[in-house]
């Protein structure tokens, strides 16, 4: 018998238990993915029952269908157009009344909706009966109780999913809200005016579209003008007038009339429904919350859970991480062994495995994080943090929520960007996206420590300290500056429900570390790869230099020189000799990977660029280590070192590369401007890998881009020849 | 009276919700409808925004949007019956 293959939409309220009933279905059979054209997640899953293939769609978690936001508008899209075979609303019969509301718009669209009542327990706990016969009598729905957490009422669940989908249901139903005498005239009038006005095939049922007008619901009327034309836009002036004048009739907008009729709709429900033992109990949920929220401990507590988070994921992943640089380290090795010397082994050594190596290496940091935040989410905490810090960040018009991805992006940005999918206005995701570079990472510490080692000696610390705050000052301007230009418009309401503190489920913090960290791998893999390969191209070629010197030549001269000697001494002497060849030999070497840079593609890049870098104080050799900071910033260190030509292996803490960059006419004021500008240009390729991959837009991408490589300049150019102006050059 | 004037522990009950469309429209699905009691939890410790409790769920309002909310009948209650 061939398999029936039915799907199933999940809707309901944020916190509802969406998740645990999409994971208790599906299992780990998921894939994560976004939304057509936006940035809302989707997930979808598969499971095989009874010779039924059952395709899952967790839809957005959303308080309402009202096409407001974008997660509603996903949703609602959703059911209309893709006609799931069911749609399973998760309601939180703790909560009943206020996810009733959903639940009435969700049975408006006249498709098979089964209720669920989730979190029964906690209903139970407190006290509250509900007649799920008289529930699903009185609403003509088929309702089913689970409890979430502990996977209880799954195969009923499943059962009833499969009866409804097979069965026949005749629309329109009758049970459904009553708008009040006016305007259920109203909505009868415009039914039939539309009905008279079309011939053709309505997208939806027509008592829908007349009450989706009368509330003034721009998809829809976007919708009418599109399907029912040459009628449209006489189908909704007649809808405007009627809105008119339920609206002088009732001194009030008609959508929201027929909100409050929707909510005394279910207050008559909830009182045949259900049947509240008064229990005096102690809310426990309540009790942490006087602490963890309190108006003295709040804060701290707040900041010790945020340094408790920093503490284990950059020190607890500071092992794995030296393992995976192991790793990398002993397979570029390998391969270099295996491979015939030559392009091939150069490209794949020194292009792709390192490449690849320098984020992979980001893997343990991102797992540790992800799992933090996981932890965060879902026990409640992360509602607490937005009410603890939302004041703080309504200064550059973000919600509270924007802080968690602001603060890791101290650590690291790519996976902070990635936190911002916990925001649900997109005009704040975006923003904190922007800005989100600008909160300095670690990989950018070890050029300042250098650079500010090597130049302002005992007031180093003060010097990086400055720079980080200079991120921040210039964060919140910028923000602001976004938030009243490109990306104006209204605040999204701080309308945030605060749900009660739950233990959270391990297999489900799992899931959800492990969603995110894939897209991380999988998606950023591919442009890090690419990305690397054309930075080693560009420094890797042209393969044959024209030197200025024959440094071959010269090697074997010095080879020659030595070799005598050599053969000849013993002990001290011939220690002493091996070593002064050597040296000799790696100065040379050295000197020739200088020139070798310098007459790449990179290295000509730098110096066609040089007159761009000029007036923030940087030569040719900066202009490159800028470049190739690109791809990490770490690689601004080793760059300078082989520019510098104080040897590839240099690091920060190198001696050597601090006076070779003092003796190459750098100054104070250039090396500080060179800092600022590392803190402010171009995130690395990790980063806009993931930018691209959360705006889902080339455009916000490249705007990133521009606008922070420009910003980089100007801020530069004003430090240094702000500082010029004013006599510091030589400080 | 309206709601942001309230102090931790009273509670009142709505009597209209102002400001722009969208956000009435929220509000009002979010069950802030006439005649409705709402309970002021607490406020943060910056002092904005604040907790509040209706229909036996805690939710939180910034103090510039509370201040939209009329409210009456303001009293004090020991528990949160809202
Ligand atoms: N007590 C109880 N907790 C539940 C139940 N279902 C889910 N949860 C918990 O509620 C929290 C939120 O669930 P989640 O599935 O993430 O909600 P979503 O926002 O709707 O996706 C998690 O900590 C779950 O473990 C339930 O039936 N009873
Ligand atoms: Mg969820």
């Amino acid at each position: 018998m061939p398999e029936k293959s039915i799907t199933i939409a999940l809707a309901g309220n944020p916190n509802a238990g969406k998740s645990t009933i999409f994971n208790n279905l599906t299992g780990t059979r998921q894939k994560v993915g976004n939304w057509p054209g936006v940035t809302v997640e989707k997930k979808e899953g598969h499971l095989k029952t009874n010779g039924y293939d059952l395709a899952v769609v967790d839809l957005p978690g959303t308080y309402s269908l009202t096409a407001y936001s974008i997660e509603e508008i996903v949703a609602r899209n959703f059911v209309l157009d893709e006609k799931p075979d069911v749609v399973v609303d998760i309601i939180d019969t703790s909560n009943l009344e206020r996810n009733l509301y959903l639940a009435t718009q969700l049975r408006e669209l006249d498709t098979k909706v089964i209720f669920v009542l989730n979190m029964a327990d906690l209903a139970r706990e407190r006290g509250v009966k509900i007649n799920a016969d008289k529930l699903s009598e009185l609403l003509d729905v088929p309702v089913v109780f689970t409890v979430g957490n502990r996977n209880q009422g799954t195969q009923e669940l499943l059962k009833t999913i499969i009866s409804v989908a097979e069965a026949d249901i005749d629309f329109p139903r009758t049970r459904r809200v009553y708008y009040g005498k006016d305007i259920e005239k109203a909505v009868g009038e415009l039914s039939e005016f539309i009905r008279e006005k079309t011939s053709a095939e309505l997208p939806y049922h027509i008592r829908w579209i007349a009450i989706k007008l009368l509330e003034n619901d721009r998809i829809v009327k976007e919708r009418i003008l599109q399907s029912a034309n040459p009628q449209g836009e006489a189908i909704l002036q007649e809808a405007e007038l009627k809105r008119q004048r339920l609206r002088d009739f009732f001194d009030e907008e008609p959508e929201i009339v027929m909100t409050d009729h929707r909510y005394g709709f279910i207050a008559g429900i909830v009182k045949e429904v259900v049947k509240t033992v008064s229990k005096q109990r102690v809310d426990v949920s309540r009790q942490i919350d006087q602490v963890l929220t309190n108006r003295l401990l709040g804060l701290p507590i707040f900041v010790f859970f945020i340094w408790a988070m920093f503490q284990l994921t950059f020190s607890l992943g500071a092992y794995p991480m030296d393992w995976i640089d192991a790793g990398v380290g002993w397979l570029g090795e390998g391969a270099g062994r295996i491979l015939p010397e030559g392009l091939l082994a150069d490209l794949i050594v020194n292009g792709v495995i390192a490449g690849v190596g320098s984020v992979a290496i980001f893997l343990p940091n991102i797992l540790i994080l992800f799992f933090c935040i996981a932890l965060f989410e879902d026990t409640g905490y992360m509602a607490r943090a937005a009410f603890l810090m939302d004041k703080v960040m309504h200064l550059i018009g973000l919600h509270g929520k924007s802080f968690i991805p602001m603060l890791m992006g101290f650590g690291c940005n790519a996976p902070a960007i990635m936190a911002t999918r916990t925001l649900e206005s997109e005009k704040d995701r975006i923003l904190t996206i922007l800005i989100n570079p600008l909160m300095s990472c670690s990989a950018r510490l070890p050029v300042y420590i250098l650079l500010a080692g090597a130049f302002f000696g005992a007031r180093a610390g003060n010097a990086i300290f400055s720079i980080y705050a200079l991120g921040i000052v210039l964060a919140i301007s910028v923000g602001r500056l976004f938030r009243s230009t490109l990306l104006k418009g209204k605040v999204a309401p701080f309308v945030m429900e605060l749900p009660p503190y739950r233990v959270p489920m391990f297999k489900g913090l799992l899931i959800h570390m492990w969603d995110r960290s894939k897209i991380f791998l999988k998606k950023i893999g591919g442009v890090i790869l690419i990305g690397s390969v054309i930075v080693w191209f560009l420094s890797a070629f042209p393969r044959q230099v024209q030197f200025s010197r024959d440094y071959q030549a010269e090697i074997a001269q010095i080879g020659a020189h030595y070799g005598a000697g050599i053969e000849a001494a013993h002990g001290d002497v011939l220690e002493r000799l091996v070593s002064e060849r050597d040296e000799a030999v790696s100065a040379l070497e050295t000197l020739q990977a200088k020139e070798k840079i310098e007459r790449s593609y990179i290295g000509r890049l730098g110096k066609v660029l040089s007159p761009v870098f000029a007036p923030i104080g940087m030569d040719w050799r900066g202009s490159v280590a800028i470049l190739t900071g690109f791809v990490a910033k770490e690689i601004v260190v080793s760059t300078m070192g082989v520019l510098y030509a104080a040897g590839a292996d240099e690091d920060e803490k190198s001696e050597a590369l601090k006076t070779a960059l003092k003796k190459s006419g750098m100054t104070p004021l250039s090396a500080y401007a060179m800092m600022a500008f590392v803190l402010i240009y171009v995130p690395c390729l990790a980063t806009v890998a993931v930018i691209r991959r959360e705006t889902n837009s080339w455009k916000w991408t490249i705007f990133s881009i521009a606008y922070s490589t420009t910003l980089a300049w100007i801020v530069a150019f004003i430090i240094y020849q702000g500082g010029k102006a004013i006599g510091l050059a030589v400080c | 009276m309206n709601l942001s004037e309230l102090r931790t522990g009273q509670t009142a009950s709505v009597t209209r919700v102002g400001g722009d469309g969208p956000f009435r429209r929220r509000l009002l699905e979010m069950g802030f409808l006439t005649g409705t009691d709402v309970y002021v939890e607490k406020y943060a410790p910056l002092r904005d925004p604040i907790e509040l409790i209706l229909k036996g769920y805690h939710v939180s309002l910034r103090v510039d949007e509370a201040a939209r909310i009329q409210v009456e009948n303001v009293r004090e209650v020991k528990t949160a019956h809202a």
